[in-house]
């Protein structure tokens, strides 16, 4: 693999299995990831810009992007205050079992999305657990779009508490004192010293929840009702097209998703590059 | 000294009430009621519905769970998801430690772009994750004919239900390894082959124990993931029952069916593995928190 | 600012940090406290902030009971080893920080804000540099920003942990000097902790020398090098030298051997004769002078070393002589002090 005409590839090392180890890399990289990501390419610059346009801006199509992002947003935003809350309370408060609850926050992570759909299905359901006290309050929560918004909550919970955590617990408490003897109030020292601190990471954890809940799939499409224009996702509308066999919707759908998706991650690097340069440490 | 009269008025009002808490902290009613408000908030998004799906499993007695986890379909589903993990979680374990040791060993350049390629499958959509394979593999696909001619069955078969088990598992060990293996740098596999250790031996005797805690952990992350798949599975798998179906594709087949308590019957055995998965996560981090990763993010 | 601090006691979880410290502060004075790491300097600089509180006693700030006061009511400037400067905020909303966060019926303007931060940059010798950001500056220039914020406050005192600990040498010196002039110019009460005693020693109006949460000394540059209090001051500050002796009647004798010395007043008893290596001299009698044999001979930079054994190998000398003075590299050598301290041995023991 070292042989790049004319140009250093890569630095000489005594190590040796480079080529083996960096060729198996690139072949299965390929075959699994970029190969097939390149199918969904090929496919939609097939469809023609004007049919890949009418598709991609069909009514439903835009419902269901819109549902999606919007309560993927709406879920991002809830973790951000909750997920910032949770931060705050694990890395800085001791009491019995948090170290407990501590591991738990990753159930999101570990719990099969199928599982997850059902179970807050029964809980949020008309007559579910909480379903049937909030329905003689005219909440209606399963079957709606604010069921789209508790699933997606859910999913996405972790990561706002798992990127905020390490960056809390490593704030100097020099500073937090500083701000004291220079007579801020506690609420201001949180505020204007700690909470700044915090936003990169805040950030990052913000994208790659609003990342996730975008095109998850599992959990929401039991609670969701799935109505069409109403309370059906794009990732349904996917697997309705291809179940009818409609390639070329199903396909552009994908596409947009996808390109909004790489833009995220995009937008993810740049915080973080972002962050480093400007206070000399990563999100 | 310079000292305003006003606040000094400010400075008198104010009883020593609160000053012997700690500047950094704050006061105790705040802190519990902050407490009870993140605890709130896990009881109702996180502990409700884990104990939801037990409840609802054993709703109607033990008896009728243990037929729903016992039935053929069942039991085909369970056999295929494990049969599934076992072929995605090596697959991938060899490839996370190729990746990791060209990447943490050597520099070459485009290594970051590199890192930034094998993280891309986080941020696809299950779905799609499971539509590319079709678009490449089935009838219509880019390679579908070839593949019917040579008689292999991809899509709506196993090996489509692997590939995109594969496909959404594919960073987990990798992104593990990377970051651990950078930072111990090359001194010790420098050290052994001065030895005269052999590259094998080296990576044998040397590289794989000071990671090995990283491995499990990727490992363990990964086989929870292969086993719990929903989306990407759903779209290839065509739904099959006793053939195509893995735990999580039944849980959704028998609730649709209105079978409540088999679909979570079946369901809190994923529950458990998710349970377990936490607990041995848990354990390795506070066991092996150095023999992981410095640095922590999914 | 007076500050008064009366018999303090401060315990962390039971184990006591300092033991009945008194201390008074005078108006307008350059305090520094000296002391080896956990002698209980740092404690006390954080127990006069407010950042930590006492287990009794009292800490008056002029004729107010400050003791119970919180950390935002002492009006202190507290400036931290490490700066501690907000790494989001422009170096001039750090310095202008103190007075952004007063309550609104104090708070000064915007433009005034903007105007009085510029002004403090000046002070500290960064004008123009307002607009970067900390990560932007080098150590010397964060170390004054620091100072410049805590000034902003117009503080009753300031407080300064380890100021120089983080910078390298030749800054290290240049700030010290530097900070020397502001305080005359601006006269502010100023307590600074530090363990390096040529900083203190050229810094301070007085030195607080602490050890084991103990104020061991209290005096001027000159009090604390010639007349040092304790053993422990005397082998803290400067090059020391510490001979086994006996005290009888008056006399001190090394190995029964009765040394020249002016008569002390110590009870009878085995003693401690502290010496400073350049408060010796060559003696051409080795009657009443203590005589031992040459183990090594060293140059430094500006002098000789001579490393003498005495008694067989029990105690070690060493004696500071002018570079141009060249020596014979072994055999006998008499040295006869100039100047000396005599401590129980008691005393010692417990210091060490």
């Amino acid at each position: 693999m070292a042989h790049a005409a004319g140009v250093i590839f890569r630095q000489p090392s005594v190590i040796p299995g480079f080529g083996l180890a960096l060729g198996f890399t690139l072949i299965y990289l390929s075959a699994i990831v970029l190969i097939p990501l390149l199918a969904l390419v090929v496919k939609s610059a097939g469809l023609g810009w004007s049919d890949f346009w009418r598709l991609a801006t069909d009514a439903r199509t835009l419902a269901a992007l819109r549902l999606s992002f919007g309560a993927a947003l709406v879920a991002a935003m809830i973790n951000a205050v909750f997920g910032l809350l949770l931060a705050w309370v694990l890395v800085r408060y001791r009491f019995p079992g948090r170290r407990l609850i501590d591991a738990f926050i990753d159930l999101p992570f570990a719990l099969p999305t199928a599982v997850a759909g059902i179970a807050l299905t029964a809980l949020y359901a008309p007559n579910g657990w909480v379903g049937q006290f909030l329905a003689p309050l005219g909440l209606k929560v399963a079957y709606t779009p604010l069921g789209v918004i508790v699933a997606l909550t859910f999913v996405s919970l972790p990561f706002i508490v798992r990127t905020v955590e390490p960056v809390l617990a490593e704030i100097d408490r020099e500073l937090e004192e500083a701000s004291a003897t220079l007579g801020a109030t506690r609420l201001q020292t949180v505020s204007k010293v700690v909470l700044p601190s915090l936003l990169p990471a805040l950030m990052t954890g913000f994208a790659l929840a609003l990342a996730r809940a975008v095109g998850e799939y599992g959990s929401v499409i039991f609670i969701a009702g799935n109505i069409p224009y109403v309370s059906e996702i794009a990732p349904l509308l996917i697997v309705i097209r291809l179940e009818e066999f409609n390639y070329g919707a199903a396909t552009a759908v994908a596409a947009v998703m996808l390109a909004i998706s790489f833009s995220m991650l995009l937008l993810i690097n740049l915080i973080q590059a972002w962050s480093r340069r400007r206070f000399g440490h990563g999100a | 000294m310079v000292l305003e009269p006003s606040f000094q008025g400010a400075v008198l009002a104010a009883p020593a009430r609160s000053s012997h808490r700690s500047p950094v902290s704050e006061a105790p009613a705040t802190r519990r009621v902050l407490i009870a408000i993140a605890l709130l908030f896990l009881g109702f998004f996180l502990f409700l519905p884990l104990v939801a799906v037990f409840v609802e499993a054993l709703r109607g007695g033990v008896g009728t769970y243990l037929r729903a986890i016992s039935e053929p379909d069942a039991l085909s589903a369970m056999k295929l998801t494990l049969l599934v993990a076992a072929i995605a979680v090596p697959a991938n374990i060899v490839f996370g430690i190729a990746a990791a040791w060209a990447i943490a060993k050597f520099e070459f350049k485009g290594k970051a772009f590199l890192i930034t390629l094998i993280d891309l499958p986080f941020s696809v959509s299950p779905v799609i994750s499971g539509l590319v394979y079709i678009l490449l593999f089935g009838t219509h696909g880019v390679l579908g004919p070839l593949v019917e001619s040579a008689g292999i069955k991809i899509v709506f078969a196993l090996p489509g239900i692997v590939l995109a088990t594969i496909f959404v598992t594919f960073p987990f060990v990798a992104r593990e390894l990377i970051p651990l293996m950078q930072e111990q740098g090359t001194g010790d596999e420098e050290a052994a082959l001065s030895l005269g250790a052999s590259g094998f031996k080296t990576f044998l005797l040397v590289t794989l124990p000071n990671v090995k805690w990283a491995l499990l952990y990727g490992v363990l992350l990964c086989n929870a993931r292969a086993m719990g798949e929903f989306g990407a599975v759903s779209v290839v798998s065509g739904h099959i029952r006793g053939v195509t179906n893995t735990m999580p594709l039944h849980v959704e087949i028998l609730y649709n069916e209105y079978a409540f308590q088999a679909a979570f019957a079946v369901a809190s055995l994923l529950a458990l593995l998710a349970l377990l998965t936490l607990a041995l996560k848990s354990l390795l981090e506070w066991r092996f928190a150095d023999g992981i990763a410095a640095v922590r993010g999914h | 600012m007076d500050i008064s601090i009366e018999n303090i006691r401060k315990e962390f979880e039971r184990f006591p940090a300092l033991h009945d410290v008194s201390l008074d502060i005078r108006s307008g004075e350059l305090i520094a406290l000296l002391g080896p790491s956990g002698s209980g300097k740092t404690t006390l600089l954080r127990l006069i902030a407010g950042l930590e509180f006492l287990t009794s006693g009292r800490i008056l700030f002029g004729n107010e009971d400050a003791s119970h006061k919180s950390v935002q009511e002492r009006n202190v400037g507290f400036v931290f080893q490490h700066y501690a400067l907000f790494k989001h905020m422009t170096v001039a909303d750090n310095v202008g920080f103190g007075l952004r966060v007063r309550p609104r019926s104090q708070r000064p303007s915007r433009a005034e804000i903007r105007r009085r931060a510029e002004e403090l940059l000046e002070l500290v010798q960064l004008p123009g540099l307002g607009k970067r950001f900390p990560a932007q500056l080098s150590g010397g220039q964060r170390q004054r920003v620091a100072l410049a914020r805590a000034l902003a406050i117009e503080p009753r005192v300031l407080l300064l942990d380890e100021p120089f600990g983080a910078l390298d040498a030749k800054v290290r010196r240049e700030l010290r000097r530097w900070l020397r002039e502001l305080h005359e110019r601006t006269g502010h009460t100023t307590v600074f902790v530090t363990h390096d005693q040529e900083e203190a020693m050229e810094l301070a109006d007085r030195v607080v020398v602490m050890s084991n949460g103990k104020i061991e000394q209290v005096g001027s540059a000159d009090d604390i090098y010639d007349a040092p209090a304790s053993p422990f001051v005397f082998s803290f500050i400067g090059a020391s030298n510490a001979l086994r002796v006996h005290v009888e009647a008056g006399r001190v004798y090394l190995d029964d051997r009765p040394l020249e010395l002016p008569r002390t007043n110590l009870p009878d008893g085995p003693a401690r004769l502290y010496l400073r290596p350049h408060d010796l001299e060559v003696s051409r009698d080795e009657a009443g002078s203590i005589p031992g044999v040459i183990s090594a001979v060293r140059r430094t930079s500006g002098a000789r070393l001579i490393e003498l054994e005495i008694g067989g190998r029990r105690d070690r000398l060493e004696i500071e002589l002018p570079a141009e003075q060249s020596h014979r590299l072994n055999g006998r050598l008499a040295v006869r002090p100039r100047k000396w301290q005599l401590y129980r041995d008691d005393e010692c023991r417990l210091a060490s």
